[in-house]
Order: structure tokens, then sequence, then C-alpha cells
């Protein structure tokens, strides 16, 4: 994902100039993002972007806020308006986060989203920025997805960094859910197929 | 029958109730920030209480088909603690918030120097974000209460179309109805109102700028209460226009003056409000 693609995805929001002018301030005057961040919902919509897919307008234009900030004030600015956000906000942070030249230092705000229960901020915090996160952590997150019916294609190279413990936690759930008489989502038990761990789970996945 | 409850404090409430409304056709709700029973000690109790109202609760009422909105203000009682009036100063940053129509409750406990100052303060808040207000009216010495907080919104300036004067009963219902302000009610089991002294009150006095609320809490209470006045003025003999009116046009009226009402997935195709995106932006 880049700004450019973002910029040219929201040139068909209902108030494209309040965007235009919302980004030029933000680059003049850093501390106008305060404001101009949780308003950016009510002046661009919130519905789905026919491109790129699984971004909608607010987050977009959010994001595109975030990037219009000076490189030295990206991280710090961005853990503000996460902390003060609300939830459409927040989700909006972390999606920007891969988007912005702060290194991992703004990987507690993962960590955030991921001890919520809002299984939105979840999948927002498993995106590209989340190649910062240590694996143990990415690990209990990808298996808290499973956990709450988080599909499992929100999680960035998934296949990639996927290992062998994982594999072992997934199955372990697969158990639990097996002597419950309960189902796991398919795309786990497709991912269990792929680490080579779900050979004795053929019950699980028929029950 | 489509119902919008103007005042529940959700946050009190269990998921049972959550998929009691829905069934019962209670497809949005306003959750006005309000004390907890048990005060508060700091501001950043307020904090994490606001972040509630703007975060979770409303993902938590989503999983029910509940649209979920809120009020935020320093309510009239804790008005009274100075350990909770830094919390004034961090109101501005929730006004801005898609999730947040109107200013509220503030108003009267009571009636003291303090309330004062922050139900004007508020007022000005309200005028300043340009959001209406929602105003809660005491439970001691009610119609005084009533007639003070009335001349505390004239001189606030804030227009009395864009005010709610809540908690109102076949008293202070006079004081109100002809200031312009909205007339909130809220029905209980047995004490602030109920569903036929409110169906009584809406033969009198019309269906117009006219709210009922079930205001449940954490007190005895019952979310459905706004269904069974409904369902009452039904068999009273108003249409279902009538009920539509009170129960679902009258809330979105007022608090769509915010501007920011998001009701899209919920309102019939076809249907706008000024101002309000009844359908998400780039649909």
């Amino acid at each position: 994902m880049t700004p450019d693609r973002l910029r040219a995805a929201l040139r068909g929001v209902p108030d494209p100039q309040w965007l235009d002018a919302a980004l030029r301030r933000v680059a003049a005057e850093p501390a106008a993002i305060a404001r101009l961040f949780p308003a950016a919902a009510r002046r661009c919509g919130r519905g789905p972007l026919p491109d790129p897919p699984g971004w909608t307008a607010d987050e977009a234009a959010r994001a595109l806020l975030l990037t219009a900030l000076p490189a030295d004030q990206a991280a710090a600015t961005a853990e503000t308006l996460y902390r003060h956000g609300d939830a459409a906000e927040k989700r909006a942070v972390l999606r920007a986060l891969p988007l912005l030249p702060i290194g991992a230092a703004c990987v507690p705000l993962l960590h955030d989203a991921i001890r919520t229960n809002d299984t939105r901020l979840v999948a927002a915090a498993l995106g590209p920025y989340a190649r910062h996160l240590e694996q143990s952590a990415w690990r209990q997150a990808v298996l808290k997805c499973v956990f709450t019916g988080v599909p499992l294609a929100v999680v960035d190279d998934l296949d990639g960094r996927a290992d062998g413990e994982l594999g072992a936690m997934l199955a372990a759930l697969a158990a639990e859910r097996h002597a419950a008489g309960r189902a796991m989502p398919a795309d786990a038990t497709d991912l269990l197929d792929r680490l080579g761990a779900g050979s004795d789970l053929t019950t699980a996945r028929e029950a | 029958m489509r119902i919008f409850d103007p005042h529940i404090h959700m946050t009190s409430r269990t998921t049972d109730d959550y998929e009691r409304m829905a069934a019962a056709g209670v497809r949005a709700v306003v959750e006005p920030a309000f004390w907890l029973g048990q005060p508060r000690t700091s501001a950043a109790s307020f904090v994490d209480y606001f972040d509630s109202l703007i975060g979770w609760e409303p993902f938590r009422a989503g999983q029910f088909g509940v649209r979920h909105h809120a009020t935020v203000a320093l309510n009239p009682k804790e008005a009274n603690d100075p350990r909770c009036h830094p919390v004034l100063d961090l109101l501005p940053r929730y006004l801005d918030k898609d999730g947040v129509v109107a200013v509220g409750e503030i108003g009267y406990d009571s009636m003291t120097p303090a309330e004062d100052a922050a139900f004007a303060g508020q007022l000005a808040l309200a005028v300043a974000h340009d959001l209406p207000a929602l105003v809660h009216t005491p439970h001691r010495d009610k119609a005084r209460g009533v007639e003070r907080s009335l001349a505390v919104v004239a001189e606030s300036g804030i227009e009395p179309g864009r005010v709610l004067v809540d908690h109102l009963n076949e008293v202070t219902v006079k004081l109100v109805r002809d200031t312009g302000c909205w007339l909130g009610f809220s029905i209980y089991p047995d004490t602030k109102m109920t569903p036929p002294r409110m169906v009584e009150l809406l033969r009198t006095y019309g269906t117009e700028r006219m709210l009922v609320n079930s205001a449940a809490d954490w007190g005895r209470s019952d979310p459905l209460l706004t269904r069974a006045t409904g369902e009452a003025m039904l068999l009273a003999g108003f249409t279902g226009d009538d009920v539509d009116q009170v129960l679902w046009r009258n809330p979105v009226e007022f608090y769509g003056q915010s501007g920011r009402l998001d009701l899209s997935d919920l309102a019939a195709p076809g249907v706008t409000f000024a101002g309000n995106s009844i359908l998400r932006g780039g649909e």
C-alpha cells in the first residue's frame, strides 16, 4: 500500500476538497491533526473503497493525514491519536503504521489492540506492520483470530511466518474444540494442514 | 415497531438485554454519560468511561444489530466533587467524535453553585461544538429545578430546539411545553413515569417534540418499557404512525441535529435526514 494509491482512491469521496485542504494544513501545522483526524469520517465517508480492497474511506483518509505529518513527529502523534481515538480512529492508526517512517516505535499500539476484544482492532493489528511484533505475541494474536472468528486472510505474511509452535497451539485448540463437539474455522484447519500438524485432526474437522 | 431509545445506560446492562431489545424492535440507542452509582475520584476514571462509550460499548451493541451513540459530559452530581472538575478540560476532545451526538447529561442534582458553573460551562461547549444538549432534571425539588434549568438554557444562547429536557412528569411537562425545547420522559417500572401515564400525557400534549426513553441503568429499570409504551399507545387508539413519530422519528430528528447520527443499514431505502450519513459515504 502507498499513500499515492490511497489518495487516488479517495478522489471520489463526497468532499475531496476538504481532504486536500486538511492534508496541506497538517503538513504546515501538525497540531491541527488532532481535530481533523476525528472529523475525517464525517467529511470523507465510511464506506468500503473499490480499490484498494479491504480499505474504507475513513481509514484511507486518516492514514493519509498521518502520512502528511513531518517524519520526526509521526510516531508520537500516531500514538496520541490512537490513545485518544474512538474504535474507528484506532483502526485507522493501526492500518497506517506500515506507511509511516517510524521503524518499530509503535509496536506498543499493536500490543494494546491485540489485548482488546474488538475483533476489528485485532484484525487491524496483524497487517504488514506486525513484522515488528515479536514471534510469541504474533502467534498469540493469530490464535486469538481463530478463537474469535477473525478470518486468517487479515494476517499479513501468514504462511511465511507460521511455525511449528503456532501449529502446536492450533492443534491444541482443535483438540479442545473437538472434545467440546465444536468445529474449527476452515481457514485454521487449512493452515494446520499446510503446517503438517493437522494429520491427526481429521475428526476435529469433521465434527 | 422500530424503536430508538434516546436515553439508556447500556454499560450497566447485559447481553441478554441487547438480545431482548433487538427482538423488541430497538434498533438504535443513545447512551448519555452519567454517574455510575459509585462516585468517581478522578478525571482519569471519566476518561476510561468515555473511551468505553465511543469504543467498546458501540462494538458490543453492534454484535446485536443495535446502533449505539453517546452523549458526553460531567454529570450534575459529580460536578460537586472538585476532584472531577479536570474532566471539563478533556471534554472538547470527546465532543469531536463521530459517535457523540450531544452534550449530556448536564443540569441540576442539588442546585449548588458548582452545578451552576458546570451546567452553564457545558451549554457553552455545546454551542461551540455545534451540538445539541441533553438536560437531566433533578429528582428532588423537581419543578423548581426545571424552572431554573430553563432559565440557564435561555441565558446560554443555545437554540431551544437543540435542547432536550429529560425526566419530565405531569407537573413539569407544563413548564417545558411552550419553550421550544424537546421533552423527554423516562418510563420506569413504577417511579418516574409509567406507560399508562405516558399515554395520558401524549393525549393531552400531542406527539410533537415528545421523546420516550427507558433510562435503564444499574438501578431497577426495564429496557423494554419503550416498546410497552408503544403498545399502550396503540391500545389507546394512537396510530402506528403516531408511535413511529414518538419512538423513532422524534429522537432521530433531535439527535440528527448533531449531523453525526449514522443510521446506515438501519433506515429504509431512500430515507435521508439533513446532515446525516443515512448511507455510508462512498455507497
